[in-house]
């Protein structure tokens, strides 16, 4: 059953290659049925592989599938192969899984659109790429998928190319990944030189022969990539502006799978991080602030999706403070989980946005529940897991994290539990805002209001006022372009609820996968070998955990009630909503001051000055000077005879004179 | 050296340069009026064919010089007929040999096709006799003969400026070549004085012995015709002008082939002849190569102009093969060589894109084009794939070339290879950029008209596409091929200047270990062992 590995990954490329030859022709909805069909048999087919993974008894299970020898030379011999181990089964069946999930709500979200069968042919590349990138058996194949995801990435946030914004979006998120994965080539070519490999089996055989101070660099130039990937700090940026993107993809690649990415990389090379306290403590650090960061600023948002864009990214830093700490079960554990939850949140509000025909600032909401009974009460469950209000998958998840984080780094705990509250908070704020209070998309004539408050929140203008921007040319899902009728909100047809409904399911008994005080084998347990004995294990007495437990449910309480009392009754506080957090700490300010801007004046310089003054103006110098030197000998060619004689005879002049100076001085 | 029967490598000379004659021979009046197009596609199409039967004919294992063919041409001065085919010239010549039917089919000439055919077919001779030559006179001449329809092809069917950047390139380049005559002559008397005999071979050459100030002086004017050929920053400002003045097929040409000429120069004659003095002055070529890497892109940053954005994109890329070149290690010279067959491929397809798109739209300024993908969503799904492929998008061919080059450089110039990797994300910044000025946003009335790809062109462009993703997925068939011939050249460097490229770029054992471990990991009862593995998966390749 194993030796079917390859064809997770070729199922799903199998189904890219069908849209390119034939999308067009296929259509709508055909073309989304052929690549749900595919990634769904994908998912199948990781079944029947776990099966097979399950019946392998030794240590640590494994099984590497080698495809063919991809860049041989020399020394350096890089197979194309698989390696499947409960790490990376986990996280093929929930790629596969929550892929076909996604597909499945694309077919109803991306209806009527023009480019409709592109979309899916994105979308299986994407989840091509995705399992190249977990299957990878070495980093190098690894990377393929990590670029894969990227350039996907790309592709589908500037979907709706012809809005200027998406375009821009696309290429930010290309080039801060680009950033990230230029740490993850010089991480890559270090261990080459160190180890002669980039496989993970050989790397972590020779770990002893690298040196500390290689594993931490290695490390830290991947975290470079992970910071990259998994929107942390400093590189976070790029993902709420891949809010641009069509809903589905903001669920599917912003939050479910691509940003784990780097999470799952780190996970993937515990035996390094296990080896560097100095690159552990870093990635904890960078955790830890990018999870209070991240919080802090969803609290301002207005922007439906840009809320659960921050959100994401202070997710991701739970998930990467979880590795630091050692407590990689903990990490996976979040990850599942919240591609549960986050998964549900967004595609509840591409529901939200769907009906209320793509309105995405939260201001202009409002009430939904009565409207919309399937979205609010899914999102209701996804508020509350998100929250970390018990039974929730949230709350196991997130306190696992934050139990390991207590007894390890005592101080990034305090960070975490800090930025748990502002997560209910503001998680808490989007459902009030959306789902209760008044009627307020009653009251907008949409043209009008576009302009007039394009320039107050003019960072979030491109998402928010899509439609203005739209000009009818790609419009969101095809019911763009129109003026806003106030008409009620409808709820969205059956592809679209049902990949909700079991999102709901999922997000509610998710903590199931790996609850504390059970005496059985839990489902998460079984990926532990592979870390061994680089997996933190924190001894802590059951008080403690009671203890720790009690103090993040009453936080989150605390945190949603306030929310609730504040957001439900009125949509506008100001003092709330500083522009600083608004702004997301002024990190792209920052960015274009320090580097955008000086990087188009040194190019600008470099352009005009040093290369068509200076290089070009000595190279036309000096030809410049061959013609006037030309033009000074040739007015000694006059032609007649009596300048040459006179010529000749100098010569013969000089000569003798020279001559005789070397007689006399001999 | 064993001859073969039959004489490929001259053939391969000798195809193109005849097809130039019986195309120049031909009245225009006679035929219609694609006659001469249809004589030039079948000329290089027989030279593409056995340019293929060379490749095919050629054993992989094998670093030395194949199918040599080698008579005496004019025996007072010791010059030879002298051709051979190694792994590091196989592929250009295989490059070579495909680009020109592109060439010509992918843009055709306004006016004058008859002189127009014959000047490139000349062209694909003299390029094609560049890259076999093993004499030293001979490659001269070869390399010489280049300039001239080069000269034509860009002054004859150029755009407004042709004239100036025709003589421009044309004077800069020779004045480079002036250089390495005399590098030629000198190199050959010093062999004369130490051996009593009069020969330009190089596999005799090779065994000079030069004093280190000799060996500097010739490396210099050796590299001197060759920097400026590739080109090689600074001697780069040529080359803007040309690519952008050209006609599509000059600028395919320029970019794609001749580039080549000066890094396979570099490779062959100033690494064999010279290994004292490349080891030397490698610090000062590779810091040229970095520079060239950060300035071009950075410089590509600035431009508002698809053809000048592309020919600076061309020298950072460049930049990369002088770098994995001077490395002088196994990964970073394969890498070399594979990135002058990857640059040729990508650059040739986007210069076709481009000549395409300003046949459609009358110009390649990027304020003149917006949102071409509404309306012409093939060519924006090709150029993507080839601007992936010239970021370095791993899957696409670049990135194995450039990964090895850095690789390679990493091992032994740690810092050198760190600061071209700001080139790998420079790369994305302008190339994305343009897409999104060209390809993105909403397009005005004019460009909402714009015209996809026909058939014919998808048919022109098809094989570029398929090699780039072909090149990508499996390289192997390449570099089991190159690394013979780049083992060779690293071994007599070596040899040479007694030194040592580090351990793990030639040793095997790590995927040794690797096989062992998996069979330790996998259990007995499921997982196969490693051996059956590999047979069963193989079924499962991609397709």
């Amino acid at each position: 059953m194993l030796h079917l590995t390859y064809l997770i990954v070729l199922l799903p490329l199998a189904g890219f290659v069908v849209q390119l030859l034939v999308g067009r022709r296929l259509g709508e909805p055909a073309a989304g049925g052929v690549a749900t069909a595919f990634v769904g048999a994908s998912f199948v087919v990781s079944l029947i592989v776990f099966a097979g993974l399950l019946g392998v008894h030794a240590p640590v299970r494994s099984f590497t599938q080698h495809l063919w020898s991809w860049v041989p030379v020399g020394g350096l011999h890089v197979e194309a192969a698989f390696t499947v181990d409960p790490l990376s089964m986990t996280m093929v069946l929930f790629v596969t899984g929550v892929s076909t999930l996604i597909h499945l709500y694309s077919i109803g979200y991306m209806h009527g659109d023009r480019d409709f069968p592109k979309f899916f042919l994105y979308l299986n590349l994407f989840v091509t790429s995705m399992l190249i990138l977990v299957l990878g058996s070495n980093l190098l194949v690894t990377f393929v998928g990590w670029e894969g995801v990227g350039a996907c990435s790309y592709f589908l946030i500037a979907f709706w190319f012809t809005r200027e914004s998406a375009a821009s979006a696309g290429k930010k998120a290309f080039i801060y990944n680009r950033v990230g994965d230029a740490g993850f080539l010089a991480a890559m070519f270090l261990t080459f030189d160190k180890v002669g490999s980039l496989d993970y089996t050989t790397i972590f055989a020779r770990i002893g022969s690298i040196g500390s101070a290689n594993i931490t660099a290695i490390c830290l130039l991947l975290l470079v990539g992970v910071a990259g990937k998994s929107a942390q700090l400093p590189l976070f940026p790029w993902l709420a502006d891949a809010m641009e993107g069509p809903t589905p993809v903001s669920a599917l690649i912003h939050a479910a799978t691509m940003v784990t990415a780097g999470v799952y990389l780190l996970c993937r090379i515990n035996p390094l991080l296990h080896a560097s306290s100095s690159a552990s403590l870093t990635v904890a650090i960078v955790g830890a602030v990018t999870a209070l960061v991240g919080a802090t600023i969803a609290c301002a948002q207005r922007d439906i999706k840009k809320v659960l864009a921050y959100s994401t990214i202070s997710q991701l830093g739970y998930m990467v403070l979880a590795v630091g700490t050692g407590a990689y079960e903990a990490a996976i554990f979040l990850m599942v989980a919240h591609a549960f939850y986050k998964g549900l949140l967004f595609l509840g509000a591409g529901s939200v946005i769907h009906g209320l025909h793509d309105e995405q600032d939260l201001k202009r909401m409002g009430n939904l529940r009565r409207y919309m009974k399937v979205t609010f009460w899914t999102v209701a469950v996804g508020t509350v897991a998100l929250a970390a209000i018990p039974p929730f998958a949230g709350f196991w998840a997130k306190g696992d994290v934050l139990d390991a984080a207590w007894s390890r780094y005592p101080a990034l705990w305090a960070v975490g539990i800090v930025a748990a509250f502002f997560t209910a908070y503001y998680i808490t704020r989007l459902t009030s805002l959306a789902f209760f209070g008044d009627d307020r998309w009653r009251e907008l004539v949409r043209p009008a209001a576009a302009s007039t408050s394009s320039t107050t929140t003019t960072s979030t203008s491109g998402a928010a006022h899509g439609t203005a921007g739209n000009g009818g040319t790609s419009g969101d899902a095809g019911h763009g372009g129109e003026a806003h009728a106030p008409e009620p909100p409808h709820e969205a047809p059956w592809t679209m609820q049902v990949p909700l409904v079991v999102l709901a399911v999922c997000a509610f008994f998710g903590g199931v996968l790996s609850l504390p005080f059970v005496t059985s084998p839990t489902l998460l347990k079984w990926i532990d070998p592979v870390f061994g004995s680089a997996l933190y294990n924190a001894h802590q007495s059951a008080a403690l955990q009671w203890g720790l437990g009690i103090t993040d449910s009453v936080v989150a309480l605390i945190a949603a009630t306030v929310a609730y009392r504040l957001w439900s009754t009125r949509s506008e506080r100001p003092a709330l909503e500083p522009v600083f957090l608004f702004r997301s700490w002024y990190i792209n300010e920052l960015y274009d001051l320090v580097i955008g801007r000086p990087g188009t004046r040194l190019a600008e310089f470099a352009a005009t000055v040093v290369d068509t003054k200076v290089i070009d103006g000595a190279v036309n110098g000096i030809a410049g000077l061959v013609r006037l030197t030309g033009q000074g000998v040739r007015r000694l060619q006059t032609g007649y005879v009596r300048n040459y004689a006179l010529g000749v005879v100098l010569g013969v002049v000089l000569l003798l004179g020279f001559m005789l100076t070397r007689l006399w001085w001999a | 050296m064993h001859t073969t029967p039959f004489p490929f490598l001259t053939f391969l000379v000798l195809a193109p340069a005849v097809g130039a004659a019986v195309v120049a021979l031909v009245p225009a009046r006679r035929v219609p009026s694609w006659f001469h197009e249809a004589l030039g596609v079948l000329a290089t199409a027989v030279t593409l064919a056995v340019a293929v039967t060379v490749a095919v004919r050629f054993k992989t294992g094998d670093g030395g010089y194949q199918m040599t063919s080698n008579h005496v041409w004019a025996k007072s001065l010791g010059i030879h007929w002298s051709l051979g085919i190694d792994g590091i010239s196989l592929f250009l010549v295989l490059m070579a040999a495909v680009l020109f039917p592109i060439a010509i089919l992918g843009a055709r000439a306004k006016r004058n096709p008859r002189a127009f055919v014959s000047w490139v077919l000349l062209l694909e001779a003299a390029c094609l006799g560049s890259f076999l030559s093993l004499d030293l006179v001979l490659f001269f001449l070869f390399f010489e003969l280049t300039l001239v329809p080069t000269y034509f092809i860009i002054g004859g069917w150029g755009y407004a400026r042709r004239g100036f950047a025709a003589i421009k390139f044309f004077v800069y380049t020779f004045a480079g070549s002036a250089f390495l005559l005399v590098g030629i002559v000198s190199v050959a008397f010093i062999h004369r004085s130490q051996t009593g005999v009069l020969t330009f071979e190089l596999p005799a050459l090779v065994h000079t012995h030069l004093s280190g100030t000799e060996g500097v002086l010739l490396f210099l004017a050796f590299t001197a015709a060759f920097a400026v050929k590739a080109p090689v920053f600074p001697f780069h400002t040529w080359s803007p002008d040309a690519y952008a003045e050209a006609p599509t097929t000059g600028s395919i040409l320029l970019a794609g082939v001749m580039a080549k000429l000066g890094t396979y120069g570099i490779i062959r004659f100033d690494l064999n002849l010279f290994p004292e003095a490349s080891h030397t002055l490698a610090p000062i070529l590779l810091t040229l190569g970095v520079i060239g890497i950060l300035y071009g892109a950075v410089v590509a940053c600035a431009q508002r102009d698809l053809k000048r954005l592309v020919a600076y994109s061309s020298l950072a890329h460049l930049g990369f093969i002088v770098l994995g070149t001077f490395a002088l290690t196994t990964q970073g010279l394969s890498g070399g060589v594979l990135q002058m067959l990857n640059h040729g491929l990508v650059i040739a397809a986007l210069f076709l894109l481009i000549g395409w798109i300003a046949e459609r739209r009358g110009s390649w300024k990027v304020s003149h084009l917006r949102g071409l993908q509404l309306s012409a969503p093939v060519m924006a799904g090709i150029f993507t794939l080839v601007m992936l492929a010239s970021i370095g998008v791993p899957g696409l061919n670049g990135f194995v070339g450039e990964f090895l080059v850095l690789s390679g450089t990493f091992i032994v110039h740690r810092w050198w290879a760190i600061a071209a990797l700001a080139g790998v994300i420079l790369a994305a910044l302008y190339l994305l950029w343009a897409y999104q000025q060209v390809f993105h946003g909403t397009p005005d009335e004019e460009n909402r008209t714009t015209r996809d790809l026909g058939w014919s062109e998808r048919l022109v462009i098809a094989p570029l596409v398929i090699l780039i993703v072909f090149l990508g997925i499996y390289p192997k068939p390449v570099l089991d091929r190159i690394t013979p011939s780049v083992d060779r050249l690293v071994a007599h460097v070596e040899q040479v200047t007694h030194t040592q490229q580090p351990g793990v770029a030639t040793t095997r054992y790590a995927s040794v270990a690797t096989g062992t471990s998996h069979a330790a990991a996998t259990a007995p009862p499921h997982g196969a062992p490693p051996a059956t593995a590999r047979t069963t998966s193989s079924v499962g390749g991609r397709p």
